[in-house]
């Protein structure tokens, strides 16, 4: 009992995901009410996560698998968060769309348990499971569309995904291989044991590792899907995939890193990885961003850049070692504030493209003139993922430069700094597009209220973490603080 | 608490302008003239308030904010010698602006919100006493100058509104580096702190550092190579927003090199001063030459722009206590001149719709208070005795031939010549043969168009008559730099 106590925020969410397709399947009527069944279940989800924190009585759960931690209460949150404003979004194009609502709904709820199982699982297997379990419903998801870009979009996310559990799962065979255990803490305990006599292996083990989880995360050189599947998943399911699955490898690889595998004698070959990738994911990412025309092709782009950054946060945390939460905490904080951000200007772009029925940044001209509410937010949220001030975006990127400064890593954060100058470039041009071009139509777009909520709930998330950052950073400082102190 | 009011009331009065109602639409100007006349009141309040005679800070507010890692940053505000005067030239530049822009119908209340925000940045920028909050201000300005060049600018207003935020995004990202590296070397963010500190062995070698910060301040002043952006901005920016560009956004450049380069990192800033002074008067040089070059009347203003500010870089590179002030004086002089040649030329060109030299011509006849004005601001612009840019120039050039005579020297050069651009400039577009083409148009004549032009104008003379209005303020201030160089 005890247990299903622990697991409860994901046991509401899936129960919400079987009451979803019971209700789909019996009383097909009352349709329309899926989306708000969906989310009552994540609501429950997130009071169950409220209560431990009353209660907090972190503990851990099927025999050490599932610890509950502050950190992991941080992730539970965040994706019930990100999961409800994905759904709030998705009403009007599931509507349209017209079958399989209480599949699609299920899914989506399937892929937020799984990813928050990853956030909280302390164990290769269990690693293994929540990470299929949150990627092939968005395997299915990516493909839901009914045109051939979506089908697409979903072969080649299930192929490449494919390759990458393979990957992931070879690296977790070696570790099993030289430390005879899955468990995080115990694989500290054994390599701190007898490890560096099998550094070559370990780190061919976590090369895989970062291989495998690269590919969620949408890093260079494992960036290949991200923009043929942004522009051809239907375009709430392409927000979910940037938020969703990216955070949840994060969080599983900063956990790794200071539960197993963070060793001194590991401690340069994981920083110079980190940095590597940072610095060509950054570069890499935003270059391309700038030729793009489809702006979800950009967005694609633009969250590879992204994580880029937030690889800076993990490089600070590996120069430094198991003891420097503050890379770990920024990497944190950058997740919520990128969340808020990314579905912001997501949410804003499958409001705009219902309408125009265009995803051609030059479509864009003369927004402003259409519909002020919905340009003013897109390009608060693009200002925000530049990084400038009032937004949350702008806290995130100082909090991770600060981490890598302090980690010694002044190069890598001129490169961060530089490449957010690029990103200045195509960011700007989409709000240049919107406030000065001018449209052939001028007939005002009117936005649903569900749209409206989601779009308003994500744009005032980085407006007030952007005056007030202080809650935000304070719940992911002491969130990433529990892993430490273990 | 005054100084908080003062920074955020432009800021209250563009939300005011935001709400307002579309059928109030036209009311947006008197909503945005009573926020920046109640700022200037309140600037000037504070103004007779500041006592000259203490060292230091005066009116500072201090609260924590955000705490960032070990070390907090703080919502820290106040005013010395070498801001007071500054923070009184934006509040003053700030209602001008407004004036001249009564005449703008298009989405009013998105303009007049864009230009209020403006003014709050500039002068958060100069009272932030932290790094960090300065850093804030310093970048808040980006988005509604943006807006304010692309959707009410003239020209290739897109290219040029892009080129002004890239530039300054680029320098900024260089600064936000060079702020992170200090603070952690300090464990503050405080610059009165960092201001007191003997900064050695940051992570990186300081002089790196310093750079760093230098040059996000230089595009700002702008510093010839730096300065590409600033022509393109300020001729296809609306009037109002090149009076508030060349007039104060210029000088968060000029402000931080003295409060920050010079003050925190005072023994690199005097192994580089020579670099000041040659980029000073390479600047002065060069700006002048292309100046003499130019067709747009808005273009030339700009240009004469760079080789102004390169006097302020003159001056500090002294690293001496008449150059330090000189260089304070110029950006003071340089605000209200530049100011009001740019309301002058922005008045020409709302009647006649050209800038192109070679089209205007013998405007004396048809419009004869504007060439009156135009003539005023040319003059007190190339230096002439009684108005203020003669006090700041001799100030400058006194400062600076203490250290530097050849920069002294090349630099003079520079004056010569804009003498030469003014008068020909003026000859060219007020003077010379009636053109019959520019019969039909109308002098200066409503009551905001003269109240502008009046007091710029009488600022001008102000500040050249009576120079210790503003240096009894800014030589105390300058002192107490001193103090950190001479050491």
């Amino acid at each position: 009992m005890n247990g299903i106590d622990i697991a409860g925020p994901q046991v509401s969410v899936l129960a919400a995901a079987a009451l979803v397709l019971l209700i789909d399947a019996l009383i097909p009527q009352q349709r329309r009410l899926l989306p708000f069944v969906a989310i009552a279940g994540l609501i429950v989800s997130a009071l169950w996560t409220t209560s431990w924190v009353g209660r907090s009585e972190y503990q851990t759960a099927f025999d050490g698998t599932l610890a509950l931690d502050k950190y992991s209460v941080f992730f539970y949150y965040l994706f019930a968060g990100i999961t409800a404003t994905v759904i709030l979004a998705s009403i009007d194009w599931v509507n349209r769309e017209g079958r399989g609502q209480g599949e699609y709904y299920a899914l989506i709820l399937t892929t937020c348990a799984g990813l928050m199982f990853l956030s909280a699982a302390r164990d290769l297997i269990t690693i293994y499971l929540a990470l299929e379990l949150s990627s092939i419903p968005q395997y299915i998801l990516a493909g839901w569309g009914k045109d051939n870009r979506s089908s697409e979009a979903g072969i080649k996310y299930l192929l490449l995904g494919a390759i990458a559990s393979a990957l992931l799962l070879y690296g977790m065979a070696l570790i099993y291989g030289v430390t005879g255990t899955t468990m995080l803490p115990e694989i500290a305990d054994a390599i701190q044991a007898n490890g560096e006599t099998n550094r070559s292996v370990l780190v061919v083990a976590m090369t895989l590792l970062i291989a495998g989880f690269g590919f969620k995360m949408a890093v260079v050189p494992f960036q290949m899907w991200v923009p043929d599947v942004y522009q051809g998943a239907p375009t709430p399911v392409a927000a979910f995939l940037s938020v969703g699955s990216k955070a949840a490898a994060f969080a599983v690889i900063t956990r790794i890193f200071f539960e197993s595998l963070g060793a001194d004698f590991l401690s340069n070959d994981w920083a110079n990885i980190f940095a590597a990738l940072a610095a060509i994911s950054m570069t890499v990412g935003n270059v391309m961003a700038v030729v793009q025309t489809d702006i979800k092709r950009m967005l694609g782009y633009s969250s590879i850049a992204q994580a880029g950054n937030f690889m800076v946060g993990l490089a600070a945390i590996a120069v430094v070692g198991q003891e420097f939460t503050l890379g770990a905490s920024a990497i944190l904080l950058f997740l919520a504030a990128y969340a808020f951000t990314n579905l912001g200007a997501f949410v804003a772009v499958i409001a705009i493209s219902q309408k125009i029925g265009s995803d051609q940044i030059k479509d864009y001209a003369g927004l402003w003139r259409r519909s002020p509410f919905l340009t003013l937010a897109l390009a608060f949220c693009l200002v925000s993922l530049t990084g400038i001030p009032p937004t949350a975006g702008f806290w995130a990127k100082m909090y991770i430069f600060n981490a890598g400064v302090r980690a010694d890593l002044v190069w890598l954060v001129v490169v961060g700094v530089l490449n957010s100058v690029i990103s200045g470039y195509y960011y700007l041009s989409v709000a240049r597009q919107m406030f000065v071009g001018d449209s052939a139509e001028s007939a005002p777009i009117k936005t649903s209220p569900s749209i409206g909520l989601s779009l308003g709930v994500a744009t005032m998330g980085v407006l007030v973490f952007g005056i007030i950052p202080t809650p935000l950073i304070e719940a992911a400082r002491n969130a990433a603080e529990t892993l430490a102190t273990r | 608490m005054q100084l908080t009011v003062l920074v955020f009331l432009p800021a209250v009065a563009a939300v005011i302008v935001m709400l307002l109602p579309r059928r109030l639409e036209g009311q947006a100007k008197w909503v945005a003239l009573a926020g920046s006349l109640a700022a200037l009141a309140l600037s000037i309040e504070r103004f007779f308030a500041f006592d000259i005679n203490a060292s230091g800070f005066q009116f500072v507010e201090r609260q924590d904010w955000v705490d960032f890692a070990g070390f907090n940053l703080q919502y820290h505000l106040g005013v010395d010698g070498l801001s007071m005067p500054l923070v009184i030239l934006t509040t003053f530049l700030t209602v001008a602006s407004v004036l001249v822009s009564f005449s703008i119908t298009y989405r009013p209340r998105a303009y007049y919100a864009c230009l209020l925000i403006l003014a709050t940045s500039v002068l958060g920028v100069f009272t932030a006493l932290d790094f960090l909050l300065f850093f804030l201000f310093w970048e808040l300005e980006l988005f509604p100058m943006f807006l304010l060049i692309a959707v009410w600018g003239s020209g290739r207003k897109e290219y040029s509104a892009t080129k002004f935020v890239l530039y300054t995004i680029a320098g900024s990202a260089f600064m936000i580096v060079g702020i992170l590296l200090l603070a952690f070397n300090q464990d503050t963010f405080d610059i009165v702190k960092l201001g007191e500190a003997n900064i050695q062995d940051t992570l990186v070698p300081v002089s790196l550092v310093f750079f760093l910060l230098f040059v996000g301040f230089a595009v700002k002043l702008p510093i010839v190579p730096l300065h590409t952006w600033l022509p393109d901005a300020h001729s296809d920016a609306p009037t109002a927003v090149s009076v508030m560009l060349a007039g104060v956004l210029l000088k968060m450049g000029g402000y931080g090199i003295i409060r920050i380069s010079v003050t925190i990192l005072p023994d690199v800033a005097d192994d580089y001063s020579i670099w000041f002074a040659g980029i000073g008067a390479v600047s002065v040089l060069y700006g002048a030459f292309i100046t003499l070059r130019q067709t747009d009347v808005k273009r030339l203003i700009a240009y004469s722009s760079v080789s102004h500010m390169g006097l302020v870089l003159l001056g500090i590179s002294a690293l001496g206590e008449v150059g330090l002030a000189g260089a304070v004086y110029q950006m003071l002089a340089h605000g209200v001149i530049t100011g009001l040649l740019f309301v002058m030329v922005g008045l020409m060109y709302e009647r006649t719709h050209t800038r192109e030299i070679a089209r205007l011509g013998g405007l004396a006849r048809q419009m004869p208070l504007i060439t009156t004005g135009l003539v005023f601001a040319g003059f007190a612009s190339l230096g002439l005795p009684a108005l203020a840019g003669f006090i700041a120039e001799i100030t400058v050039f006194l400062g600076a031939f203490q250290r530097y005579e050849w920069a002294v020297i090349m630099s003079i050069f520079g004056v010569v010549l804009s003498a030469g651009y003014v008068l020909w400039m003026l000859e060219r577009v007020v003077f010379g043969p009636v053109k019959h083409e520019w019969d039909g148009v109308t002098d200066q004549k409503y009551w905001w168009e003269h109240s502008a032009v009046a007091g710029l104008a009488v600022l001008v003379i102000l500040l050249g008559v009576y120079p210790a209005l503003m240096m009894d303020m800014i030589q105390p201030a300058i002192d107490t730099i001193m103090l950190r160089v001479g050491s």
